[in-house]
């Protein structure tokens, strides 16, 4: 259904460098589906781009309700993207309630297409609205589109001879249909998507479909929208791409780095927003022999995963922060037993339940410190969504060469936001040599290899080996109980240093920006997109500040002291009450300020760049 | 897998050159040499053997056997143990327990494993105490009972660990006594046999801080009475002169005497069927001990074999996928889904 029009003459096409788009309405509303359609179709044009989705805690609050607003932000460009936006230049809100969580953060003179329909007297009261905003004036700095969504794309859908709820539920890709015109994008890509999501529903397909084309006909037919947007694919290294979540790209590393390895992998875990998507991605990978169990809870999800690593397998278990906490004990076991074992926190508000759909950053202490007694483990934390992929392979790596477990920190902004990402090809892969130990003559089960000081792995099995572990302390090399005191303290210091030993191949740290001068930012996880963006604002009006964004939180990079004294100022931003300071501050003795942030948001780029204003003023 | 014939053990191959600590007269000295003998009959090859513990005087074990052993956390061995059924469901498994172990902290996971019927060996030794820490009660302690912890008593109602056992559907479970050692010799083999999961509750003395808990089915003369050995096709019938038995009275269990113009005989009575379907069966019977007059049932309860092992059922969806859709490719998993390509 293609309607022909006649250019009209003072219809404009802009050629700009970025945008940020912003849906958002009920939870019911599709605003998630409708996101992740213009982002893939952007990241397929070619531009770069980053998301943030926005869930509510509850999974249907009462329609039209503010606790209800489910939101979806894209920011997309032809340069580099680093986070997806502080403004929003285009809101697409659904209802009033949509309306009002959101409006703050639409840019003055930003566009604001409404769904008419929706904003009847029964809707405004739900969003605590005692006047219309679309008649008080309260949006005379918008460019504000108010469209009879519902109307039309009831009107567009008639002759499927569909009921009205079904028809209603289309909505969505009516307003997906005026982006799609908006920024002169084509409709391809969410076609395939429909038909292939909807293969045994073809009246779905025919439903969804010719809603999103009546949206991109209407912006072509009104004179509404005197202007249409052109943002040109961006200069990305060559390569072949894929758009990818956080969580998406954490499972695909451990398949990678089990198929590299030559094991078997083995994910025990417990469902728990926001790491319940690696448990559901790995299930479908039994193509691989991956064995995922859902077990009965967080405990029994971590030692499952012990047991199966103590029998060879690559153990994983993902959780987040109260899954953390009911994990420590077992943690404690995996450290006595030096079995390799890799552990997600993938983070969120905290404390106790706190906010399980909003971001945070405020486990490192617990990644770091909890457990009894002194228990040191490796930390790594991935950066950004695609980064997730890479750190997974880390993480599995150092766990199989030091026969340690190791807690990869990542966060519900990682976690669901999307990004597009370089493939590698498999020989771009780390190699993960493994090696059970199959020999019996003088094999002790403690005995450590003498640049790694890992312990031999002998599996169950293996004629001759025959050994008992377990979590009492035991004697150096031969693995007997042992209480002994001066044995104790020198276990102790073995796998303290063993810990320590990781630090052998962690490069050493150079400063993005400066390497030296008046300011460094360090940093570490999701916070690396804002800072990025910041730093480049901040360079390019000639202040003097560098940015090291640790990928390893423990050990540290050896260098990393030396770096620090090099900058006058030291500043840390993180999503807690100060971490990563703490760590740096009794470490270095350097006077590291932080900028601490616990919103369950992500820092804004202008929040860092005012902040390293009021530094260097 | 090697096809190399079998070494023929003997008790002593399972045995460790470890100081075995347990105290002098504890009931887990007999376990221990029953289980190594019991091991040496089994025909499975010694590295083949896995036993997994919590923490508890019986959660020692592993120590003083010479098999691979993982002396874990408190309650968590049936979580461990399923970690490493998944991965090698050909391993013999076996899990090492005891009444705080299993029943308190490791409750929720006990059912769990019973209820997934994973291929495991649960030896589950109840001395109706906890030893280790020294004398405080546990789930399986009698009501009133003065401990460390409850000097006024106990206020709580024991676990009927069997009861517990056969209410998570568990397809295997049994009861054997410490001090019986060819019954506790046989049961072993029994449970071994079983393919899924199988749970034996091993009634324990501890000397030490709840010495007697079950003199009243031990001492002398008491066994023939107080006990009932349950076997497959075999009437219920105890007591010295072998003349008391259980029947069927409406939907409960009765007590009689046989002979002496009672007019009950041996076809009156239950006739023991460790392979009826229904659970309510060997729940009856687990019940037993609680009531005045009844004997304490031993011997296997319910031993069902209809029920897939967890581990084979998880296999074979992997075998099944693999079939279906070929071995996994990395290469191309890298390359799923929408992509595109920059050009330079």
């Amino acid at each position: 259904m293609s309607t022909t029009v006649t250019e009209v003459p003072h219809r404009k096409r802009e050629i700009i460098d970025k945008a940020c788009i912003r849906f958002c309405g009920d939870s019911g509303d599709g605003m998630q589906i409708t996101g992740s359609q213009f982002t893939n179709t952007a990241a397929i044009y070619g531009n770069d781009l980053a998301t943030f989705p926005d869930f509510p805690a509850e999974i249907r609050a009462p329609a039209g309700t503010l606790p209800g607003v489910s939101g979806f932000q894209v920011n997309f460009s032809s340069s580099d993207v680093y986070t997806p936006g502080d403004a929003v230049d285009v809101l697409v809100a659904m209802n009033p309630a949509a309306l009002k969580v959101n409006l703050p953060d639409l840019r003055t003179n930003g566009i604001l297409i409404v769904n008419l329909d929706d904003f009847k007297e029964n809707d405004l009261r739900k969003a605590q609205y005692p006047v219309s905003p679309l008649e008080d004036h309260s949006l005379d700095g918008y460019r504000l589109f108010a469209v009879e969504l519902t109307k039309l794309t009831r009107a567009a859908l008639k002759e499927l001879g569909l009921d009205a709820k079904t028809m209603d539920r289309c909505k969505n890709f009516f307003a997906l249909g005026m982006c799609y015109w908006l920024y002169n994008r084509s409709m391809d890509t969410t076609l395939r998507y429909l038909e292939d999501k909807f293969k045994s529903k073809p009246a779905l397909v025919a439903a969804n479909r010719l809603a999103m084309q009546a949206g991109y006909s209407y912006c072509e037919a009104t004179e509404a929208f005197q202007i249409s947007y052109e943002i040109p694919p961006a200069k990305l290294t060559p390569g072949v791409y894929r758009n990818i979540s956080g969580n998406t790209a954490l499972a695909m590393g451990f398949v990678a780095a089990a198929d590299k390895a030559g094991i078997p992998l083995f994910l025990g875990s417990y469902p728990i927003t926001p790491a319940s998507d690696i448990l559901h991605e790995l299930s479908q990978y039994k193509d691989f022999g991956v064995i995922t169990f859902q077990a009965e809870d967080e405990i029994a999800a971590v030692t499952s995963a012990i047991g199966a690593a103590y029998t060879g397998a690559l153990g994983i278990t993902t959780t987040s922060g109260p899954g953390m906490a009911l994990k420590t004990e077992a943690l404690g076991l995996a450290v006595a037993v030096e079995l390799p074992l890799v552990i997600c926190d993938i983070q969120r508000g905290g404390p106790s339940t706190g906010l399980p759909t909003k971001t945070e950053q405020a486990d490192l202490l617990q990644a770091l410190f909890g457990r009894n007694s002194e228990a040191p483990i490796p930390v790594l934390a991935p950066s950004s969504p695609g980064d997730c992929f890479w750190v997974a392979l880390e993480a599995s790596r150092i766990a199989i060469k030091y026969m340690v477990p190791v807690i990869i920190l990542s966060d519900g902004y990682l976690a669901n936001g999307a990004e597009p990402w370089k493939i590698p090809t498999t020989a771009e892969l780390p190699e993960i040599p493994v090696h059970f130990e199959t020999n019996p003559e003088d094999f002790h089960p403690y005995r450590r290899n003498a640049t790694t000081l890992a312990r031999p792995w002998a599996i169950p099995g293996t004629p001759g080996l025959e050994h008992r572990v377990g979590g009492i302390e035991k004697q150096d090399v031969t693995g007997n109980i042992n209480y002994d005191p001066l044995n104790h303290e020198r276990m102790v210091r073995l796998r303290a240093a063993k810990v320590e030993a990781v630090a052998d191949e962690i490069p050493d740290v150079v400063p993005e920006g400066d390497t030296s001068g008046e300011l460094l930012i360090v940093a570490w996880g999701s916070t690396h997109g804002p800072i990025t963006a910041a730093l480049k604002t901040a360079r390019a009006k000639g202040q003097s500040v560098g940015h090291v964004h640790l990928r390893h939180l423990n050990p540290l990079p050896r260098n990393l002291g030396d770096v620090l004294k090099r900058f006058k100022h030291v500043l840390v931003p993180e999503m807690n009450m100060g971490q990563l300071l703490m760590i740096l501050r009794a470490k270095y003795l350097v006077d590291a300020q932080g900028y601490n942030k616990i919103q369950g948001k992500p820092f804004k780029q202008s929040e860092i760049e005012q902040r390293i204003d009021e530094i260097l003023e | 897998m090697t096809t190399a014939t079998l070494p023929v053990y003997t008790k002593k191959d399972f045995q460790t050159d470890q100081e075995v600590r347990w105290c002098p007269g504890c009931g887990d000295y007999a376990i221990l040499a029953a289980t190594q003998a019991v091991f040496a009959e089994l025909g499975v090859r010694r590295e083949n053997f896995v036993m997994i513990s919590g923490i508890g005087c019986s959660s020692r074990f592993p120590y003083y056997m010479n098999t691979f052993g993982f002396h874990t956390i408190h309650g968590r061995a049936p979580a461990i143990a399923t970690g490493v059924k998944l991965v090698r469901p050909d391993l013999d498994v076996w899990v090492v327990t005891g009444d705080g172990d299993s029943l308190s902290i490791g409750g929720n996971h006990t059912i769990h494993m019973l209820r997934r019927n994973v291929g495991l060996k649960v030896l589950m030794f109840n001395n109706k105490i906890y030893g280790l820490t020294k004398g405080q009660y546990s789930p399986t302690s009698e009501m009133g009972k003065k401990t460390k912890s409850t000097p006024y008593g106990t206020a709580d109602r024991p676990f009927n660990p069997i009861s517990l056992a056969i209410g998570s559907e568990a397809t295997f479970v049994a009861r054997t006594v410490d001090v019986f050692q060819q019954h506790l010799k046989d049961t072993l083999k029994k449970a071994a046999a079983h393919q899924g999961a199988a749970y034996i509750e091993v009634l324990q003395n501890c000397n030490i801080f709840n010495d007697h808990a079950w003199e009243n089915l031990t001492e002398k003369d008491a066994r023939s009475e107080q006990v009932v050995q349950l076997e497959h096709g075999k009437p219920l019938i105890f007591g010295k002169n072998r003349d008391k038995g259980i029947r069927m009275n409406g939907f409960d269990l009765e007590v009689v005497h046989l002979g002496n113009g009672n007019g009950f005989t041996e076809k009156d009575l239950l006739v023991h069927d460790e392979h009826h379907p229904r659970a309510a069966y060997a729940f009856m019977l687990s019940h037993m001990e609680q009531r005045p007059g009844f004997p304490t049932p031993i011997g296997v309860l319910r031993s069902w074999s209809d029920v897939p092992r967890y581990e084979d059922v998880i296999t074979q969806q992997i075998r099944d996928v693999q079939n279906k859709k070929g071995k996994g490719d990395l290469a191309k998993l890298l390359r799923a889904g929408d992509t595109w390509e920059v050009r330079a």
